[in-house]
């Protein structure tokens, strides 16, 4: 089919003109976007606030799609479950036994970790999470890889803040809007997270590939110590997580580290949580030592000030 | 006559007589559909690769190839300042492609008047893997080979999906053309 010859301009000056515009338009507008687009490469944030009015719009959506992945995932769960019962019955009951065990070696760890605080003087910072939220949508068709989360500036979200769900490290904060914020999730080109091995000190960062994989890069090169299976945590250093929160398992072993997966994958979550900057609770305990329970209470201030900032330093 | 054959006094688009279009649906249906396409895919969780092709690219693609002439040559810029600030590029990305795609198209069609289905599948389906490689290099995250890897399924996904999405958009042009109105 040939284009509508009223597309052709022929002899009237109008028409002539009107597509001329038309180019001249199309071609302004690809400079502009080229102009925006370099822009916003140079400083990712200058759009946040936009961005943030849109999310805020489509989250009441997703929020209703959120629900329902939750209910079908349940549904599938429990399908799958009639058809191997009874092996995994058996199974269950073998994992529950071990499970016992480790539950009772943990509370002698944290029985004995609670006397060690005590002695160094620090409080045990139970951080409190500053909003609790659905994962209502993501970027699925960008190589990007975001989350928008349905809580926002209202919620006291703040951009920098942790999100966690029940398994690990989902991700961490990077624009809020007012009732929505976006989550650069751990698997992006863009996220790097500094790890440690869950049973001793190796460190090492943990960058995002794009394909839902990490590559876990140590610090120390030389020999390799990691080992398929190992789990990676968070190790604290940055100051925006806690330490020792689970991030990732080694999946496969390259010369500078390995290749793992993630322990809490955000399509499978229900509820993520949001946790204030880890820092921050740190610079407030160092600015109000008296409230720290200290082993010895006649100990003046300024000396219990000093056993905090070095219990921190540490 | 109805009687005889109730379709007699009317096309696909409705009865002859006494009616009109409505011009809201005239003027907005491809916009909007347009922008609900862009907008739709945020609803999936995608934590692992990008799961859907962008459908608002597709859908501009389609309404452009389906009816040419319908949208100006610079609706690349304000539809594409929409689908930037849902879909995680960084913004200005899909302003400057679906601009440069809008343009493509009136050069090739310029070149190329007379098109049939399977030019405009070709066509649709070349810029659509352009504006897939393109926008992974624009994207801010540095380009590696695993994210090509798990990106291309989405450039496959584009390429199949344009004669269905091409459909969809002729449905949507009876509903825009529709005669509803009733002049009294």
């Amino acid at each position: 089919m040939a284009p509508p010859s009223s597309r052709r301009a022929g002899f009237s000056k109008k028409a002539q003109f009107s597509l001329f515009t038309g180019y001249l338009l199309a071609g302004a507008a690809a400079l502009l976007g080229a102009g925006l687009l370099a822009l916003s490469l140079w400083q990712p944030a200058a759009f946040a606030p936009l961005r943030g009015l849109a999310s805020d719009v489509v989250t009441p959506a997703g929020t209703g799609t959120a629900m329902v992945r939750q209910g079908s995932q349940g549904i599938f769960a429990g399908l799958i479950g009639y058809f191997n019962a009874g092996s995994q019955n058996a199974e269950l009951r073998r994992e529950n036994e071990i499970a016992r065990i480790r539950l009772a070696e943990a509370e002698a760890v944290k029985a004995e970790n609670l006397r060690l605080k005590g002695l160094l003087a620090l409080r045990e910072a139970e951080s409190k999470p500053v909003a609790t939220a659905r994962l209502v949508g993501s970027t699925a068709t960008s190589g990007r890889r975001h989350a928008y989360l349905g809580a926002g500036s209202m919620n006291g979200v703040k951009p920098g803040m942790p999100v966690l769900s029940e398994r690990g490290v989902i991700g961490r904060v990077l624009e809020t809007g007012r009732f929505s914020s976006r989550v650069l999730l751990l698997t992006d080109g863009e996220s790097v997270l500094p790890v440690r091995r869950a049973k001793d000190n190796v460190i090492a960062f943990a960058e995002g590939r794009g394909d839902g994989l990490l590559r876990i890069r140590l610090v120390n090169l030389g020999v390799n110590p990691l080992k398929v299976g190992d789990m990676m945590v968070t190790s604290g250093a940055g100051g925006y997580y806690r330490p020792g929160i689970a991030v990732a398992i080694i999946a496969k072993i390259t010369p500078d580290g390995g290749i793992a997966r993630l322990v809490a994958e955000p399509a499978a979550t229900n509820f993520v949580s949001v946790l204030p900057v880890h820092v921050a609770e740190a610079v407030t305990e160092l600015e109000a030592p008296a409230a720290a329970p200290s082993p010895k209470p006649s100990a003046s201030p300024s000396s219990e000030a000093s056993s905090g900032g070095a219990a921190a330093e540490e | 006559m109805e009687r005889l054959d109730p379709r007699a006094r009317s096309d696909i688009y409705g009865l002859r007589i006494n009616r009109a279009p409505v011009p809201w649906r005239v003027r907005s249906v491809p916009y909007a559909s347009i922008m609900l396409a862009s907008a739709l895919p945020v609803l999936l969780i995608a934590d692992t690769m990008p799961l859907a092709p962008s459908f608002g690219f597709l859908m501009l693609l389609a309404w452009r190839m389906v009816r040419p002439g319908l949208l100006p040559l610079w609706a690349g810029a304000p539809l594409g300042a929409f689908d930037d600030l849902f879909s995680g590029q960084p913004f200005g990305s899909a302003i400057l492609l679906w601009s440069l795609a809008m343009i493509a198209i009136e050069a090739i069609e310029a070149r190329f008047p007379w098109r049939g289905f399977w030019q405009d599948w070709f066509t649709a389906g070349l810029i659509a893997v352009v504006y897939w490689l393109a926008s992974l290099v624009v994207s801010g995250a540095s380009l590696t080979p695993e994210m090509l890897a798990v990106a291309a399924p989405q450039a496959l996904a584009s390429v199949l999906l344009y004669p269905i999405i091409a459909r969809l958009v002729a449905g949507l042009d009876r509903y825009r053309l529709s005669r509803a109105r009733k002049i009294d």
